[in-house]
């Protein structure tokens, strides 16, 4: 692999960057692979390079039915952070947040991993004594956070409604400094890069029909490219994953749900790190172009269309108002919606299955992106010894059935309702 | 926006309605010996098809009855909506 850095940048430039070499190659499929990742979106490209750099694993496919980083790594918000309250959720994300400090390093390409903060707003007494009481669980678990007054949020963002018309007041907030964002692309295409670096073929535009399976054992996968041999299968296919567990005859605790994102108009420096408003459901950053990057709701009914409806971004963009009333002056740039796998309690599953040699990595809800390094560590970690990872134990599929859910929200089985 | 045909006001805006999941789904019978499993999967186990889908709204800003809607949800075209008591 040619080696990023400011000396190769000097030279290419000195050469018109004629001479960069290919970031990924396009191989055809072999007739057999160690082991199969369906799903060339951040996950599954970070599972297969966790498999061949702690595995030894080299002979390794990532099937992707269109083309890598073309699905919900690339219609994210690029939020990163581990404000959670559960100690399964807490260990889990915090790990993750360590890897992010040095993934750039580690792939040798600049995800431009940006630690600027996330501040979680409080609009009464009783929404800060909540925090209160998540703050202490998260310092408990070794993770930096604080919880600050009115004062202090103004002086982060003076830009809020501080007035006495504020219909939702700012009481304070809890902030995780090490929150922030990261190019979400750049996460895609550094783990493609480092991973075909290491042996692992990138095959786009092969679409998984179907599974071999023999006496309750994997032992290949049907393409749409042909068929190919395979003891061990990991799903990474957010969004489908009901579709493809179908094909192996498992029903899934799980709901397809379209979550929609926008932008503004970019403008000049406005918002520092990342802000999310307490009295409904609305986050906000600022881009490195300077577009306004903001989030909500769900739709809030079944839906594949990775594409979403008026009424929802209209309510995220009135609490947006609520919360920033200079927002009211820029114009939307665009809006797009991706597919979630909402699972029954909120929390994802990492898992192996009834079927020997596949495996299942899915039901992130609203909070895929910032656990890519961590969900393909612990996910290559189940496929190489068919056991989980200790993070990832409590992320187990059978969780469903021993009433050991992880319901971070507590909001039972209807987490559209959110 | 979707607009919806209630059984009993007419076509409405979506606005007006709440969702509330896969309509196929049955309470295990009170009184009957019942397994873990068939209660887990009637905790935590619904249809999740691409394509056509049964499934349960509520008029909540409207004449605030529940009823059924067939629609698809990849395309979000709505077949037919039907009373609790009818089926498909």
């Amino acid at each position: 692999m040619q080696k990023y850095s400011v000396f190769s940048l000097i030279k290419n430039a000195l050469t018109n960057h004629q001479n960069w070499d290919v970031v990924w190659r396009d191989p055809e499929p072999k007739k057999e692979y160690e082991a199969i990742i369906i799903g060339g979106g951040g996950h599954g490209l970070a599972t297969a390079f966790y498999l061949a750099k702690y595995h030894n694993m080299k002979n390794i496919a990532i099937l992707e039915k269109g083309w890598i980083g073309g699905g919900n790594v690339a219609r994210n918000t690029t939020i990163l952070r581990s404000n959670y309250m559960h100690d399964a959720n807490s260990l889990f994300y915090d790990h993750g947040m360590q890897m992010w400090k040095d993934l750039s390093q580690e792939l040798n390409y600049n995800v431009m991993y940006s630690p600027r903060g996330i501040l979680n707003l409080a609009h009464s007494d009783a929404q800060l004594n909540a925090y209160a009481r998540r703050g202490n669980s998260m310092r408990l678990n070794g993770i930096d956070v604080s919880l600050i007054g009115r004062e202090e949020v103004k002086k982060m963002i003076p830009f809020a409604d501080f007035t006495s018309n504020a219909r939702f007041p700012i009481f304070g907030g809890l902030l995780q400094p090490i929150g922030g964002t990261a190019r979400h692309d750049a996460v895609a295409w550094g783990y493609a890069r480092a991973a075909d670096d290491m042996g692992v073929d990138i095959i786009q535009h092969c679409e998984v029909n179907g599974f071999d399976i023999e006496n309750g054992k994997l032992t290949g996968v049907q393409t749409s490219r042909g068929n190919i041999k395979t003891k061990k299968v990991g799903l990474c296919v957010a969004g489908s994953t009901s579709l493809l567990a179908e094909k192996l005859n498992m029903n899934l605790p799980m709901e397809a749900h379209v979550l929609q994102a926008c932008v503004s108009e970019p403008v000049k420096p406005l918002l520092d790190g990342v802000v999310t408003f307490g009295a409904g459901h609305f986050y906000c950053s600022q881009s490195d172009k300077g577009e306004m990057v903001m989030g909500g709701d769900l739709d809030g009914y079944n839906s594949y269309a990775q594409r979403g409806n008026l009424p929802t971004i209209q309510h995220v963009l009135t609490e947006g108002v609520a919360l920033f009333p200079n927002l009211s002056r820029l114009k939307i740039l665009r809006t797009w919606g991706g597919v979630m796998d909402m699972s029954m309690d909120g929390s994802p599953i990492i898992d192996k299955t009834h079927i020997e040699g596949v495996y299942l990595n899915c039901g992130w809800c609203y909070g895929g992106f910032k656990a890519t390094p961590v969900s393909g560590l612990t996910f290559a970690h189940t496929i190489a010894n068919d056991t989980p990872h200790d993070l990832s134990i409590p992320f187990r599929l059978d969780r469903f059935n021993t009433g050991h859910l992880l319901d971070e929200k507590g909001l039972g089985t209807k987490t559209w309702i959110s | 926006m979707l607009e919806i045909r209630c059984p009993y006001c007419g076509n409405r805006s979506q606005n007006e309605f709440a969702y509330g999941g896969d309509a196929t789904i049955k309470r295990p019978e009170l009184k009957t010996e019942v397994t873990d499993q068939e209660w887990d999967n009637f905790v935590y186990y619904r249809k999740n098809p691409r394509g056509n889908h049964l499934e349960l709204w509520h008029h909540i800003s409207g004449c605030r009855q529940w009823f059924k809607v067939h629609r698809n949800t990849a395309t979000h075209e709505i077949l037919k909506t039907l009373e609790m008591k009818e089926n498909l």
